[in-house]
């Protein structure tokens, strides 16, 4: 692989039982590439927590994915409504979401924790009434 | 153990088998999402009550041996179908998760 691969995945912010197809797709394609089981599950565990919060909180967005010989690359952009306390959102059972989506399973306050548990690098950037950018960096063994 | 062993010797009901070979490799019990994902290990039998179209995702991406289904959980016909598709293994029985978790150390 010597160039970089990109992949590009919309999330539709109308369908909550539909969320994670985008991250299914993506491990079937870093599968076809043959990367490392353990390093594809934690990369589409938290490109799922990303969709998710999208999902929930955004009406949606897109994900993008540039895999290189030295990492994956997840950038998750929405047009939500941004996040006021990122170090308050990065706290483990912090949660802002409705009722209908905890009786689902999800808003244990886990989804931003997990992204940052299960890659090497994550930035959030996020500007409330504008929108949020989440980029996650997992690197891959030499 | 297989799974397919463990549905047979514990009389599990079978809900999805497209993966009866695979081995179960310990278990994990928890009923929020990203809870266990943030905590459950790939090869573990992962037993929940939660029933919603949304565990299928959750099992393909962490990855686990199975879902088994406590409490006499019922799952629509479309999550079933979407769990053959996908690759994902669930059982159901009617005992609660305790006792399904026994089942588990006691096969182990």
């Amino acid at each position: 692989m010597s160039e970089a691969l990109t992949l590009h995945f919309d999330v539709n912010g109308e369908d909550f039982t539909s969320a994670g197809q985008a991250s299914v797709r993506f491990k079937k394609n870093m599968r076809e590439l043959g990367v490392d089981p353990e390093i594809i599950r934690r990369a589409s565990i938290a490109m799922y927590e990303g969709e998710i919060n999208m999902v929930i909180h955004a009406h949606g967005g897109c994900a993008d994915v540039e895999v290189t010989e030295e990492a994956i690359t997840i950038t998750l952009s929405d047009k939500g409504p941004g996040i006021p306390d990122i170090a308050k959102a990065m706290q483990e059972g912090y949660s802002t979401a409705p009722d209908n989506i905890r009786q689902l399973g999800f808003g244990a306050g886990m989804g931003l924790p997990n992204m940052k548990r299960y890659t090497d690098d994550m930035k959030i950037e996020s500007t409330v009434g504008v929108g949020t950018t989440v980029t996650m960096r997992i690197d891959l063994p030499k | 153990m297989q799974v397919k062993e463990f549905a047979e010797k514990c009389s599990l009901t079978v809900l999805s088998l497209p993966n009866g070979e695979r081995e179960i490799k310990g278990g994990y019990v928890g009923d929020l999402l990203s809870w266990v994902m943030g905590r459950a290990k790939a090869d573990q039998a992962w037993i929940t009550i939660m029933s919603n179209q949304n565990i299928i995702a959750v099992a393909a991406l962490i990855d686990v041996a199975c879902i088994i289904l406590a409490e006499d959980v019922q799952l629509e016909e479309n999550i079933i179908e979407n769990a053959k598709a996908k690759g994902v293994n669930i059982l159901a029985t009617k005992l609660p998760a305790f006792e399904a978790a026994k089942l588990l150390i006691e096969s182990e």
